[in-house]
């Protein structure tokens, strides 16, 4: 009975995710963000494991200690890149830029 | 409409208001506190699609120990003041209303989505061992080795993170 409206505001949610990194140029809100996106594919996950199983709640808990992971070697990667160039902002990183 | 229904809609409201203020608010600490907002507000959806253990998870980890650890990168790097607004230019601003209009036209198809509502598995394995056995009995048992590679991959951050973020080794 939650399913659709779940499955709605989880798309909304990834929405405003992706709104986020493709507006903002400070690389720690993009990686907000991207926790933004990853909460709403968890938001999914248990919204269809209520009613298929719960399995959907496991991967919840994989997408969790995947997020945490990834927040720490990304942090410490923006930490690198601030000493390196004194700025966070991604319009003065472009190192690959061709 | 039922209670758990309104419930259900305040706490969806909370979370996409919040979502909204943490990607348009211009200091790096306001975007942080708001998504806190935003994954309490989570919790909360997480509570009612009956998943009352993901959501103490997802209070301890995610609004617990990965916001400090935000916090604490944006004061370390002295982040905090709010500077000038950091959006994009109008194209930038054109391609990302595009791209997220037709990205939110695909997945809102999938409100369509139904299935038969006599199924209520989670619920009636709750029932029957308790909020956190349901999850722990398969968690231990048929992924067991999924669960094990990720205690690699939480190795491997940690030792990533050092190496990363220390200046001389």
């Amino acid at each position: 009975m939650l399913l659709g409206p779940a499955l709605g505001v989880s798309a909304a949610l990834f929405t405003l995710g992706v709104f986020g990194v493709l507006l903002r140029r400070n690389a720690i809100v993009i990686f907000m963000c991207v926790e933004l996106m990853l909460n709403a594919v968890n938001l999914t996950f248990v919204a269809l494991a209520q009613q298929l199983g719960v399995a959907g709640q496991l991967f919840v808990l994989f997408v969790m200690a995947v997020a945490a992971a990834e927040a720490a070697v990304g942090l410490a990667i923006i930490l690198a890149i601030f000493r390196h160039r004194g700025t966070v902002d991604l319009q003065n990183i472009n190192l690959l830029k061709g | 409409m039922s209670g758990a229904l309104v419930l259900f809609w305040v706490f969806a409201g909370l979370a996409l208001a919040s979502a909204l203020a943490c990607i348009t608010r211009r200091s790096p600490v306001a975007s942080a506190l708001w998504l806190v907002v935003t994954l309490f507000a989570l919790a909360a959806l997480f509570v009612l699609l009956d998943a009352q253990f993901i959501a103490v998870l997802q209070l301890l980890v995610y609004a617990g120990a990965i916001m400090v650890l935000f916090l604490f990168v944006i004061m370390l790097l002295n982040l905090g003041r709010p500077g000038p607004m950091d959006v994009k230019g109008p194209v930038g601003v054109g391609t990302a209303f595009l791209l997220g209009g037709v990205l939110l036209f695909q997945l809102w198809i999938l409100r369509r989505a139904t299935l038969p509502s006599s199924i209520q598995l989670v619920a009636r394995l709750q029932q029957e061992h308790g909020f956190v056995a349901a999850i722990a009995q398969p968690l231990f048992d048929t992924y067991l080795i999924p669960f094990e590679i990720t205690s690699l991959l939480l190795l491997a951050a940690l030792v990533g993170a050092v190496v990363l973020a220390k200046r001389r080794l």
